[in-house]
């Protein structure tokens, strides 16, 4: 056989087998869509140790499937979220939770974006006085300058009665 | 002046943060094990799996529990080091031989030696489990009371093991009863 048809036949094979090896993942979750649905629930608040930023829910690692596999036993035998993700922290420690709970340790974790705000909040506040006094400064004209403004509003207004006509005609024309 | 200086201080704890963040390792999560007792086990032996061995059989020395696998390509790396550290004599090391087949765990301590004084077989991973074990290999050093005092993520290595777990443990071993030794008073296991 040459190269080329064994290759293609490999394929082939390969194209044979994968929907079999799709199949057997699935499985479990058929069994019972009640029990996978609360151990998905449960399971997407727990972070995976391994591949740190997706949840035991959604990693395919071997220690979140043995993990998710636990989960799924202590929710058969009727405990709550709460128990299991106490049997979670046990072991892993509050990292382990997405939401872990508020005490010493996370405090900062927790109030720091508010505090953050608070903080800028209190800048923006600062900030905007002082623009306030800024713009009261400049509200009061001294005479010199009432006058001057006195001059450019008459002038203004000389040039726009002479060229309102000519505006007029215009508008017309843009009409007809 | 204040406007220059006030920025310039936020960038540098800024970037004293980023810095620190640097040299950190995401991968090495605080164990909660540390100064709690150790999970109670019972486990065939990998050589002899007529005969068990719990948790509670080593009470009264200081161990090192080492958690590794024939497929952990970073436990071969610390094999040798093992090795010599177990010819040393200075605490006994127990394997906990996690989610392997014992076929290749034997092979594997052909292969790169075996520095166990026993192998535990954890097949399933429920021990490992138990012990929080999220990355092979991973070294436990448990006192005369089976209290965990340490854990090592990762392989060990030489800087590791004279700098934490050897003072550590010769710490361990000298202490009374009564005497509480913590990882704290070992300046390089902090």
């Amino acid at each position: 056989m040459s190269p080329l048809k064994n290759g293609v036949l490999v394929v082939m094979l390969a194209l044979l087998v994968s929907p079999v090896v799709m199949a057997k993942e699935a499985t479990p979750m058929a069994m019972d869509p009640a029990l996978e649905k609360r151990v998905n629930e449960i399971t997407s608040e727990l972070r995976c140790l391994v591949c740190q930023n997706q949840t035991i829910a959604d990693s395919h690692a071997e220690l979140a499937i043995d993990l998710k596999n636990q989960v799924r036993d202590m929710v058969k035998a009727g405990q709550t979220q709460k128990q299991i993700n106490d049997y979670m922290v046990k072991r892993y420690g509050d990292f382990v939770l997405y939401r872990p709970a508020f005490k010493p340790t996370t405090m900062l974790l927790w109030s720091g974006p508010f505090l953050l705000l608070l903080i800028g909040l209190t800048v923006l506040v600062i900030n905007l006085r002082k623009r306030m006094t800024l713009v009261k400064d400049d509200g009061d004209l001294s005479s010199e300058e009432n006058e001057r403004l006195k001059s450019l509003l008459t002038a203004d207004s000389a040039e726009e009665s002479s060229a309102s006509p000519q505006k007029n005609n215009k508008g017309k024309e843009d009409k007809s | 002046m204040l406007r220059y200086v006030v920025p310039l201080l936020v960038f540098l704890a800024v970037a004293g943060f980023l810095l620190r963040g640097l040299n950190l390792n995401p991968h090495e999560v605080p164990s909660p094990f540390i100064n709690k007792p150790a999970p109670a086990f019972t486990l065939q032996k990998l050589n002899d799996p007529q005969s068990r061995m719990s948790a509670k059989d080593m009470l009264g020395q200081v161990w090192l529990l080492n958690v590794w696998a024939s497929w952990c390509v970073a436990c071969r790396s610390e094999a040798p080091l093992m090795d010599q550290f177990a010819r040393a004599k200075i605490v006994p090391i127990y394997g906990l031989n996690y989610k392997d087949a014992p076929s290749d765990a034997k092979a594997w301590l052909q292969q790169f030696g075996n520095p166990y004084v026993a192998n535990l077989v954890d097949y399933k991973g429920n021990v490992g489990i138990d012990y929080g074990v999220y990355g092979v290999p991973e070294t436990f050093v448990i006192d005369k009371q089976g209290v965990i005092r340490h854990k090592v993520i990762g392989p060990i290595t030489p800087s590791i093991l004279d700098a934490c777990v050897v003072p550590l443990v010769k710490k361990l071993q000298q202490a009374t009863d009564q005497q509480v030794v913590t990882r704290d008073s070992v300046e390089g296991c902090v």
